[in-house]
């Protein structure tokens, strides 16, 4: 015999509960917080150094983050699903110097971007099929196809080279170009983060990446097609990395076999840093491209100050940890926020 | 909800002949069941009996060995959960599925979102009608909340607003009252019984027998993989419902011993965590069983936290045996005595990759530990001992615990810290998931371990249960202790009233 309680009076409307809103306000503050680190480090190099934020300056700031906050925007898709690409160096390496070769022989520019962006796609499907088939974690198998693609790549360049030289002068303009201090290079990197960023929020597959991060066994139960959502995350994300390597080659004018080695460590910090949780779910492509941002002003900030470049590593490092403490600092504080909020409300 | 089945409309959804193996273990043996529009069928049976994997196979999350799924009298092969969405059948699951980042809206809406034109997600549409559903089950849960942290209880009545705005025809339940009190539960039936009239097909498991009885129109008895019988809850008894689970008579549900309470084990004062709990102070003696009762969110699962350790207290003083306890900190309370079987199996009660065995074995690791090294004869001994003692239903010791029906990991839960031989036992709903035999298995054993000189301290939403067990009731409302009833006044009358706040005891 179940007892029953008398039947309390439905509430007139569910309250907007300030819970939701901390959740939300901390998300955003993870963003604001880098935003904040970054503004605040540039003020104090400008201070230090009043050439540094120069129209050229602030061009180098933006032209040095381009290709990594390409790259991480790609990556975050990834990371969203609890998955990792550790081959994206070397797409961006080989689609680089296809994209070369292709200007080299004479090919029109939009043709090379396409080919490098194809190239890219097939690396992503390859990836792709081997997670989403195979039984093996990501990191494994990404760990793997770094090391065939940058295979194929070194026997395919041998130790030939791409320079500035032979490639068509517009192209090299347009990689140095742009509007004022804003490059053309950045642009395109920012149309494609603020459209992936809408993707995400906006539209159902891209809300599927988030579940399936966060509980692949009930992303099955609730007839996502986890597999075909896998795929597609890693075909962006090496579509993004050959886009990444064309504009490499625009920005510096010179591939060689080596180019983009080691480069997804740089990759996978901007993403941590930027509050994307390795554990999937969470994060946003905003918060990966301020971290590949942060990461990559660094680089600029010391020699400004006059700090030797050597410490770049150190700090680099020093910021990924501190990013993973902050996390966990916060995810203890909501916790405990909501368990508080919900015995009151009970 | 008394009427015969209507000979005329057709069987919705049918099961003809199937079976289903894991490996050794045949959970489905030529199982057969027929849902007729705007009935509540009810699935009985053990722990293992294979409900949950009849309801698999109705979702198209297994594919049946042999035999058929039939829709609307057509055969059908699911190919996926998706493909038995589609067809209009909503599940609830044993276990809560829900996804801990995202919001309790998107949880419920995932891949089905209202949507604006290009396909966006309307998230304003999502979130009112969220809200609307927590509205029709009558609950305060803010649609835009993340999951994670959610309790059991909460994570219950996601789940359940999730099969609801389906506007499923074939609604299926496993156990979806299980971390519920009575207020919820009769919401839930109040939903559930509007969705009979409205013609939908409602498959509903418990091991509450009374809710069978409660909301049910006929009763299909599942044992040992194997169909015994369907047939109309009209008529039946309890007993005659056990008897088809069991396949015998059974015996007393609550064979509590009587025995004179001892000293002082377990000493509570003044326990206060901030906005959770309240200046609640409480004793517990050798050889009794204290009832602790409430509502759900009274905060009973959180005071047993707090005396185990695992979450921190703000001000107040726990002493076990005399010994004044550290605050957060579940190993000294372990060595002073003290065990917690927790509400949660899934996150804090097992590692669920791990084999029976060793589950059992991690709470003996000071005693089976010799040199360093882990004596694994000693523990497979001991693990055996228990898993026999609790009637644990496996293939082989050594499988890993997830293979488990739902009841059977509630049961491993006990067997660990059973298996610790305490002085105190705080035991959060024991029973929830466990068939009626075995449950009264367990009645047996808190008896018994209550006889022999351990304090028992018991958590339970199951009234009849507290009722039946306890040497003296305490009940908690918004947070502090309003009552403290004696065996002999404790009244189904006298706990609601206490637990809903309606009388100052
Ligand atoms: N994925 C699996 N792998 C191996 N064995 C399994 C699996 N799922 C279920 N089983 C086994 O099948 C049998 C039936 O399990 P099922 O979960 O259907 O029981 P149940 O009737 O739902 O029990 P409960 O009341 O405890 O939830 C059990 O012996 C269980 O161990
Ligand atoms: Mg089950």
């Amino acid at each position: 015999m179940t007892v029953t309680a008398p039947d309390h009076a439905p509430p007139a409307e569910v309250p907007k509960s300030s819970g939701t809103r901390l959740v939300d306000r901390v998300f955003k503050m993870r963003e604001l917080a880098i935003l904040v680190v970054f503004l605040v480090m540039i003020a104090v190099t400008q201070a230090g150094n009043s050439e540094f934020l120069s129209e050229q300056g602030i061009k180098d700031l933006l032209l040095n983050a381009t290709i990594l906050v390409l790259v991480a925007t790609g990556q975050s898709l990834v990371v969203i699903t609890r998955n990792v690409d550790l081959s994206v160096g070397s797409t961006l390496g080989i689609s680089a110097f296809a994209a070369g070769t292709c200007l080299h022989g004479g090919g029109n520019a939009v043709v090379a971007i396409a080919l490098a962006v194809l190239l890219g796609v097939g690396c992503g499907l390859l990836n792709g099929l081997l997670v989403s088939l195979g039984q093996v974690p990501a990191l494994v198998v990404t760990l793997g196809t770094l090391y065939i693609i940058r295979g194929i790549d070194s026997i395919w360049v041998g130790s030939r080279q791409i320079t500035a030289a032979d490639l068509p002068g517009g192209f090299v303009d347009f990689g140095s170009g742009g509007l004022s201090a804003i490059p053309w290079l950045a642009l395109i990197a920012l149309a494609v983060l603020l459209a992936t960023a809408y993707y995400l929020k906006h539209f159902g597959s891209g809300r599927e990446l988030y579940a399936l991060g966060s509980n692949p066994e009930a992303a099955r139960l609730a007839g996502i097609p986890v597999r075909k959502r896998i795929l597609a995350a890693y075909t962006v994300c090496g579509a993004l990395a050959g886009l990444a390597g064309a504009l490499y080659l625009a920005r510096f004018g010179n591939v060689d076999s080596g180019t983009g080695n080691g480069y997804e460590l740089t990759v996978v910090s901007a993403v941590v840093v930027g509050g994307v949780a390795f554990t999937g779910g969470s994060g946003s492509v905003y918060g990966a491209a301020l971290g590949g941002l942060l990461l990559t002003s660094i680089n600029s900030v010391l020699p400004a100050l006059g700090v030797s470049s050597v410490w770049v590593l150190a700090i680099n490092g020093v910021l990924l940890l501190l990013a993973i403490a902050v996390d966990r600092i916060v995810a203890l504080r909501v916790a405990a926020a909501l368990k508080k909020r919900k015995a009151r409300h009970a | 909800m008394t009427h015969p089945p209507d000979p005329g409309p057709a069987p919705v959804l049918a099961l003809r002949d199937v079976s289903k193996s894991f490996g050794a273990v045949r959970a489905l043996r030529g199982v057969s069941l027929e849902l007729f529009p705007g009935e509540v069928h009810a699935l009985a049976g053990e722990n293992g009996a294979g409900k949950s994997t009849l309801i698999k196979t109705l979702a198209g999350v297994h594919r049946p060995d042999a035999g058929q799924v039939l829709l609307d009298g057509e055969p059908v092969a699911f190919h996926g959960p998706g493909d038995a969405r589609d067809a209009g059948i909503a599940v609830i699951y044993q276990e809560p599925t829900l996804f801990p980042d995202l919001s309790i809206a998107e949880n419920i809406f995932m891949g089905r979102q209202p949507r604006r034109a290009l396909g966006r997600i309307d998230h304003k549409a999502t979130h009112a009608a969220t809200a609307a559903l927590m509205r029709r089950l009558g609950v305060d849960l803010d649609p835009d909340r993340p999951a994670r942290g959610l309790s059991i209880a909460d994570q219950q009545i996601v789940e359940i607003a999730k099969a609801l705005s389906f506007d499923a025809r074939v609604l299926i339940m496993d156990e979806p009252t299980a971390a519920l009190t009575g207020s919820e539960v009769a919401r839930l039936f109040g939903v559930v019984r509007t969705l009979g009239e409205q013609g939908a097909v409602v498959l509903f498991i418990s091991h509450r027998l009374e809710e069978i009885f409660q909301i049910c129109r006929r009763v299909t008895t599942l044992r040992d993989g194997a169909w015994i019988a369907s047939e109309p809850v009209d008529g039946m008894t309890e007993d005659d419902l056990v008897r088809r689970m069991v396949g015998r008579d059974l015996d007393e549900l609550y064979p509590k011993q009587d025995v004179t309470p001892g000293d002082v084990a377990l000493s509570v004062r003044r326990l206060t965590r901030e906005g959770v709990f309240t200046d609640v102070s409480f004793e517990v003696r050798r050889g009794e069983i204290v009832g602790l009762a409430g509502l759900v969110g009274a905060g009973r699962t959180e005071v047993a936290r707090a005396v185990f350790g695992v979450d921190r207290w703000d001000a107040g003083e726990v002493d076990v045996d005399g010994r004044r306890l550290t605050n957060g900190a579940p190993s000294t309370a372990m060595a002073a005595g003290l065990a917690l079987v927790p509400e949660d199996r899934r996150a804090q009660g097992l590692v669920m990759d791990m084999s029976i065995e060793r589950n059992i074995g991690l709470t003996g690791l000071r005693t089976t530990v010799k040199a360093g090294l882990v004596d694994r004869g000693a523990e497979r001994s001991r693990s055996l001992d228990w898993a026999v003692k609790l009637q644990v239903k496996y293939a082989r010791i050594a499988d890993a615990v997830s293979t488990l029906s739902g009841g059977n990991q509630q049961k491993v839960v006990l067997a660990k810290w059973l298996a610790t031989g305490p002085k105190v036992l705080i035991v959060d709903e024991p029973t929830r998931g466990i068939d009626v035999g075995t449950k009264a298995e367990v009645h047996r054993l808190l008896s018994q371990l209550a006889a022999d000189g351990v304090a028992v301290l018991m958590i339970s939403s199951d009234l009849p249960e507290i009722l039946g067990m306890a040497d003296r009731v305490l009940v908690m409302h918004e947070g502090r202790i309003t009552a403290e009833i004696p065996r002999s006044d404790a009244t189904e009358e006298t706990v609601m009233a206490a637990a809903t706040g309606r009388a100052a005891a």
